[in-house]
């Protein structure tokens, strides 16, 4: 298993072909209390870049791109009922999204944790 | 109203250092920095002020004094101005109110004071929102009478401290507190400092708002927050505090296009004003009063978990839009996301079902009473 960080703050976990996504204990920091998030359905195709889903906190509505090409396979049934997840657990439990790996290149673009790590600290 | 600034032009209040120190998420609003939350979080903020207490820097808003010979003339000149009674204002007493322009909409919303020591007649106190001070400023300036002045209040600052238990922490330093009764104002000593204590606020809980003087506001602020039951609250729970509680936000719920009674504000309205009229656009308002508007200010509540915020649409179920969200977001202490908007007066009865489109979704969502949150304002116990 590898994972990936993208620059919107997302984690991408790749395991035989499936890539698990979700958001980075970095991004509910910043996002405050999560209060409600809608997830795409299975079956959806996306492109990198596509909207694939939304996280509203107390404060504003946050899209989540899809970092990749691919096809959604699962989405994360638990949060519907316990969004607050996102800020408990945001890189485990309150994974958002699993997906099809469409495009192996675009792995290729994302950082790996040092270099996510050494990302954020510029911010 | 958060307004784009560099963050060199913005203004600070004289409790900077405190939301620094406190770990405050600082934000541009209204041309200030202020902070948006601390480390509890916005629900977490929430949640204190209407369980304990909870201490708001509101020091960006506009503090100003009208001056004139004798209460009359004062309070007649603000009444040619706005559609509520001040001539009858007692001593000590404050009256929300709005400032009309000629068309009846919105100029600011305001509190106002009349002093509580029958020696200062002739002067009344006001509280303006911080982005509209320099419009309210300018626009009373230019319609006051030559016998009534307006002096800006800019060595002062405002402290809000709301909740159940805000007035017995306040009053553990100013014990006068605790006598006020709802919408009366005194000036008292706060550990010696002389400030002027309000039991009002905007949070739709008892509470204070405390103008006191700008270089003792840290300390002050610092004595209330060494108490367990007071925790510094940001600009993210104050919003989703008074939405809870039915209140408007200037320039989002109303403002130079709506009217009060659009609004759903005619609270500010006293009789004898309705009667008489005398205030900018008085025919148009009392049409209104009398005859109904054709769009209205109406409270939602979401049948579902996601939020609706400012700007979604409102729909017939699954027909044509017919207003806008004003205010919008998840509500803490309700559970559920709720929201303000504006629709035509036929579909504004409690009840109705409507749609809010959402990221080109319809969410069912019900016209709901306000307050979406009991009220907690502080009743005097009859003598």
């Amino acid at each position: 298993m590898t994972t990936y960080y993208s620059k919107d703050h997302e984690w991408i976990s790749v395991e035989g072909g499936t890539a698990t996504i979700g958001i980075t204990a970095y991004a509910q920091e910043q996002l405050g209390d999560v209060v409600y998030v809608e997830l795409p359905d299975a079956g959806k195709a996306l492109s990198q870049g596509d909207e694939a889903a939304v996280v509203e906190s107390v404060k504003a509505a946050s899209e989540v791109y899809a970092p990749i090409d691919g096809e959604v396979t699962e989405a994360n049934d638990v949060l519907a009922d316990e969004p607050a997840k996102v800020n408990e657990d945001p890189e485990g439990a309150a994974w958002f999204i699993k997906m099809t790996v469409g495009n192996e290149g675009q792995l290729a673009d994302l950082m790996d944790e040092a270099a996510y790590k050494a990302y954020i600290e510029t911010l | 109203m958060a307004e784009t600034v560099a963050d060199e032009d913005l203004k600070l209040t004289p409790l900077h250092d405190l939301h620094i120190e406190l770990g405050g998420k600082m934000v541009p609003f209204a041309g200030y920095s202020m902070p948006v939350q601390y480390k509890l979080g916005i629900m977490g903020e929430h949640q204190h002020t209407r369980a304990k207490a909870g201490l708001f820097d509101v020091s960006h808003m506009g503090q100003a004094v009208l001056i004139g010979p004798d209460h009359e003339t004062t309070a007649k000149a603000l009444e040619a101005l706005t559609p509520s009674n001040f001539v009858e204002l007692g001593h000590g007493r404050q009256r929300y109110t709005v400032l009309l322009n000629e068309d009846g909409g919105i100029i600011d919303d305001l509190m106002v004071t009349r002093p509580l020591d029958p020696n200062d007649d002739g002067r009344l106190l006001l509280v303006v929102n911080a982005a509209r001070k320099d419009v309210d400023y300018a626009h009373l300036r230019a319609k006051l009478p030559e016998t009534v002045k307006l002096e800006v209040v800019d060595d002062r600052a405002l402290i809000a401290v709301q909740g159940p238990e805000a007035v017995a922490a306040v009053a553990a330093h100013a014990p006068a507190a605790a006598e006020l009764g709802f919408m009366s104002a005194a000036p008292m000593e706060f550990d010696g400092i002389a400030c002027h204590i309000a039991r009002a606020g905007y949070s739709g809980e008892d509470g204070v708002e405390m103008s006191v003087p700008a270089g003792a506001a840290d300390a002050i602020a610092r004595a209330l927050l060494a108490d367990d039951r007071v925790e510094a609250i940001g600009l993210g729970a104050r919003d989703s505090l008074r939405l809870e509680a039915g209140l408007c936000l200037y320039g989002h719920d109303i403002d130079e296009t709506t009217s009060p009674v659009e609004g759903n504000i005619t609270f500010c309205m006293q009789k004898r004003r309705r009667e008489e009229g005398g205030f900018p656009a008085a025919d148009r308002i009392q049409k209104e009063l009398a005859e109904g508007t054709d769009r209205i200010r109406v409270g939602l509540r979401l049948d579902g978990k996601a939020p609706a915020r400012e700007g979604a649409e409102i729909a017939l179920p699954g027909g044509d839009v017919i207003g806008i969200l004003t205010s919008g977001g998840f509500a803490p202490t309700v559970g559920a996301p709720i929201a303000m908007g504006y629709v035509p007066a036929d579909h504004a009865i409690e009840g109705t079902q409507l749609e809010l489109i959402v990221r080109a979704r319809r969410l069912p969502a019900t016209v709901a009473a306000m307050p979406f949150v009991p009220n907690r304002y502080y009743r005097k116990p009859k003598a």
